[in-house]
């Protein structure tokens, strides 16, 4: 049973799947997920002339084996949903080897369109393709298109619907394979006719040629569905495998893709191809390859324009980021007027709103962000940067792609991890890519900054310049052992292979760079609507529950009413009629500062009686070997919703009332005072913080990126545990030889 | 005409591959591409630390690492 309407795309990246899928979709699109896998699948709908058909967008890959989960989907779409045509865009500029990928299509036995795309390329490099020759010698429509300007879409859907409405006879293509293949072949296919074997599923001579190409997929359900034939198919195998290895010192997979290719050299040779000029005449984009992967320029180019991208990220999202704060400000003060104080009003402003605010008022950042990283995408400059910077991410077991994931958490202090672990896409290899998710929430981000700041202004405030860039370079250093450390140990495995294609550059169209962007940030969006929301209440009902009883409550309220009445009436009465920002006298003034204090003495408790308190006062005794109180226990919990709550939490639990967390100069003063502060805890303290668990934002995106809350657990645990390390191995050491610890 | 492993090749050299001594992924990543014997290469540049290697085939660009570019044996003119 074929499909109905359903209408696949396939094709090689960079072949203009994306835009040719944009074109024909228009806004019709839903963007979902393979069931089990963190691969985008992409959806829409094609409706014009009275044709309407569903259009899947299938990963881009090269070929179709076992060996990648984009590949691994997009073959099992094809036989399993069985849509009634794959539309194969193929890149007429780079027609050998996409066609590479068609071959295999039609061994499928698939209905296939192919949709000849990038003409105008292909022109420009004086390649003359004669499209009717290619139908004829492929046996499948062709269609010349340009997806950017839409050049040819009409006539490719209405090819395609019409090849949907009658592809019953489609017969695989049947490559000769030479002598010992075609033998094997045979008599694999023999047995599989005899048994009945899996042909529900697949076309017969397809399943034998992966059995001789040892498809890992494949091998396993043989041996599933029926263990005593799949054992005499791979006996059969293994003998020709034997025979090549002999003779011809090769092996099956190797002389199937030789014979792929060279069926498609035979059909390039009958006239279909034409050069103009010689192929190895440099092409404009080889020409500023030149310049911009050059030994001594390229670096110098790559931190401009990686500078460049930061700045513009940051500077110019920091307008509406600011709008996004004073609008939930707002929000938030608005509801408490309205609202009676108690809890319903605290639910509802310190939960839900500085919550979810809290998340949301990234939104512009993030856009930016992804915005920029769109650009270089698209442009084709990300690949020049994975080439250049491969072989020192190599060391760590990471992928020259890795860089972008740390500069925009934060590589050059200040970044967000969110981003950075949504930047992650781009990596193709999977273990070098979890490697880099895991390890980018050490990146010093805007959010770790205050922080960090606070403490170097208290503590080391003569070598701050100094100090914040030794951070910056403990940060990467961190990142970039630990990675090693998973890739010889969690994520242990051989590098992926980094044989990857350097795309000509092209410039970006805006449309492109506008739906990559939105795309992204739209994910990030609904995030922030469920998970967030959930765990902003769960902070903020630990941080509230349990609550003060009636009778400290009445005890804090006595000591108000003392102060009132001890007070002289008129300074009593002036503070009572004044409004917040009036000018008052300075008795006024100080009586308003002592009722403040009371208050935040009541805070104070009341934290502490919290069950955030009492997890942070019964982990104390622990913590103390760090040089962490309860108070900084607190803090560094409330930290787990955003890294600046540590600062702001620290003023409540100092009784400092509420302080915002970029100013905190009452609270620097305290902590400078205080006895139990010192430069080593201080120390300790940023260590912990650039370390510990990434905020619960950036733990569910390192869950959904990685495809399994497993790894947002592990973030949470691993990093928490290696922080403490680190904390408790600097307080113990300053201890003891009595360095920086102020004695 | 001699043989020579790609990763000795200078910059700009042309060459046309004779084997490809690896299976497995990387065997047919190296494959999927467009690189099987008989196919002409010729060496594009090099990163600025001289590993990964940019090689022009079929009409695009490729890179690779060293010690992939050690399984490809070419011959050159
Ligand atoms: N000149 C030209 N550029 C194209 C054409 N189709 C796509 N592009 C550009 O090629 C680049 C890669 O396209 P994209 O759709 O992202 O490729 P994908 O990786 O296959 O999804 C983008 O910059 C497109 O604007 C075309 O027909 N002609």
């Amino acid at each position: 049973m074929k499909n109905g309407n359903t209408i696949a795309l396939a094709g090689n990246p960079n072949s203009g799947k994306t835009t040719l899928f944009n074109r024909l979709t228009g806004a019709r699109q839903h963007v979902g997920n393979y069931p089990g896998v963190t691969v985008e699948k992409k959806e829409g709908t094609y409706r014009r002339n009275g044709i309407k058909l569903h259009i899947v967008d299938l990963p881009g890959t090269y070929s179709l084996t076992a060996y990648s989960v984009e590949e691994v989907v997009a073959r099992d779409f094809l036989v399993n949903e069985k849509p009634a045509v794959v539309v194969n865009i193929v890149d007429a500029s780079n027609l050998e080897r996409n066609l590479y990928l068609t071959t295999q299509f039609l061994e499928l036995g698939i209905p296939v369109c192919i949709a000849l795309n990038m003409m105008d390329v292909a022109k420009g490099r004086g390649l003359n393709i004669d499209t009717v020759k290619l139908s004829e010698l492929m046996g499948v429509p062709v269609v010349p298109t340009i997806a950017r300007s839409g050049k040819g879409n009409i006539d490719l859907m209405t090819v395609a619907a019409d090849l949907a409405s009658h592809a019953d006879t489609i017969q695989p293509l049947k490559i000769s394979y030479g002598a010992d293949i075609d033998g094997a072949l045979q008599e694999i296919e023999a047995r599989i006719v005899a048994h009945d074997f899996l042909t529900d599923t697949y076309p017969m001579r397809w399943l034998a040629l992966k059995y001789l190409e040892q498809d890992r997929q494949i091998l396993e359900k043989g041996r599933r569905v029926n263990p005593e034939l799949a054992r005499s198919l791979e006996a059969i195998v293994e003998k020709v495998a034997a025979h090549l290895d002999e003779t011809l010192d090769t092996y099956p997979e190797a002389v199937i893709a030789d014979h792929r290719y060279g069926y498609i050299s035979a059909i390039m040779k009958q006239g279909v191809l034409k050069r103009q000029y010689d192929t190895d005449r440099l092409h404009t984009s080889d020409q500023v390859d030149r310049v911009l992967t050059n030994r001594f320029l390229g670096p110098i180019i790559m931190a401009g324009v990686i500078l460049g991208l930061y700045h513009f990220t940051f500077t110019y999202s920091e307008l509406p980021v600011t709008w996004l704060e004073t609008f939930f400000d707002w929000l938030g003060n608005t509801t408490a007027a309205l609202l009676p104080d108690g809890l319903l009003q605290s639910l509802l402003v310190s939960g839900i709103i500085d919550g979810v605010g809290g998340v949301l008022g990234f939104v512009p950042l993030i856009m930016f962000m992804f915005f920029g990283i769109a650009l270089l995408e698209d442009s084709g400059y990300l690949a020049r940067v994975a080439f250049m910077l491969d072989r020192v991410f190599r060391i760590f077991g990471l992928h020259g792609s890795s860089v972008m994931a740390f500069i925009v958490s934060g590589g050059i202090a200040g970044g967000c991890a969110v981003p950075g672990v949504m930047a992650t896409r781009t990596l193709k290899s999977r273990r070098e890519r979890l490697a880099t998710l895991l390890t980018v929430p050490f990146m010093n981000c805007g959010a770790k900054l205050p922080v960090l700041a606070l403490l170097i202004g208290i503590f080391f405030a003569e070598q701050k310049a100094m100090l914040m860039f030794l951070f910056t370079i403990i940060a990467w250093l961190g990142a970039l052992v630990v990675a090693k450390l998973l890739r010889v140990t969690v994520i242990r495995g051989h590098s992926t292979p980094f044989v990857m294609e350097l795309p000509p550059y092209r410039l970006p169209t805006f449309k492109g760079l506008a739906i990559h962007t939105w795309e992204r940030t739209w994910q990030y969006i609904k995030k922030a609507g469920t998970v967030i929301l959930g765990i902003s209440i769960i902070l903020w009902a630990m941080m509230t529950f349990p609550r003060l009883s009636d009778t400290q409550l009445n005890a804090f309220e006595r000591q108000r009413t003392a102060i009132l009445q001890t007070a002289p009436a008129p300074v009593a009465a002036q503070l009572a009629a004044a409004d917040e920002d009036a000018a008052l006298t300075p008795a006024a003034q100080a009586l308003k500062e002592r009722l403040a204090r009371i208050d935040g003495q009541q805070a104070e408790t009341a934290l502490r009686h919290s069950i955030a308190g009492r997890m942070g006062t019964a982990i104390e005794t622990i913590t103390r070997f760090a040089g962490f109180d309860w108070r900084t226990n607190i803090a560094l919990i409330g930290g787990f919703a955003a890294k600046e709550v540590v600062v702001s939490t620290l003023g409540t639990a100092y009784s400092l009332g509420e302080i915002d967390p970029e100013g905190g100069e009452s609270l620097a003063d305290t902590l400078a005072a205080a006895p139990h502060w010192n430069p080593l805890v201080a120390l300790s303290l940023i260590i912990f913080v650039m370390f510990y668990s990434p905020c619960f934002v950036s733990v569910a995106c390192i869950a959904r990126e990685a495809g399994s809350w497993k790894w947002g657990a592990f973030a949470i645990l691993f990093n928490t545990i290696l922080a403490f390390s680190l904390s408790v191995g600097i307080f113990q050491f300053g201890k003891t030889f009595g360095i920086l610890n102020g004695v | 005409m001699s043989r020579i492993l790609l990763r000795r090749m200078q910059d700009n050299q042309s060459g046309k591959i004779v084997t490809i001594k690896v299976g497995g992924e990387m065997g047919r990543r190296i494959r999927d591409m467009g690189l099987v014997p008989g196919t002409p290469i010729k060496i594009q540049g090099r990163a600025p630390l001289y590993d990964p290697v940019a090689l022009r085939v079929r009409g695009f660009t490729l890179t690779l690492r060293n010690s992939e570019a050690d399984y490809i044996e070419v011959e050159v003119d």
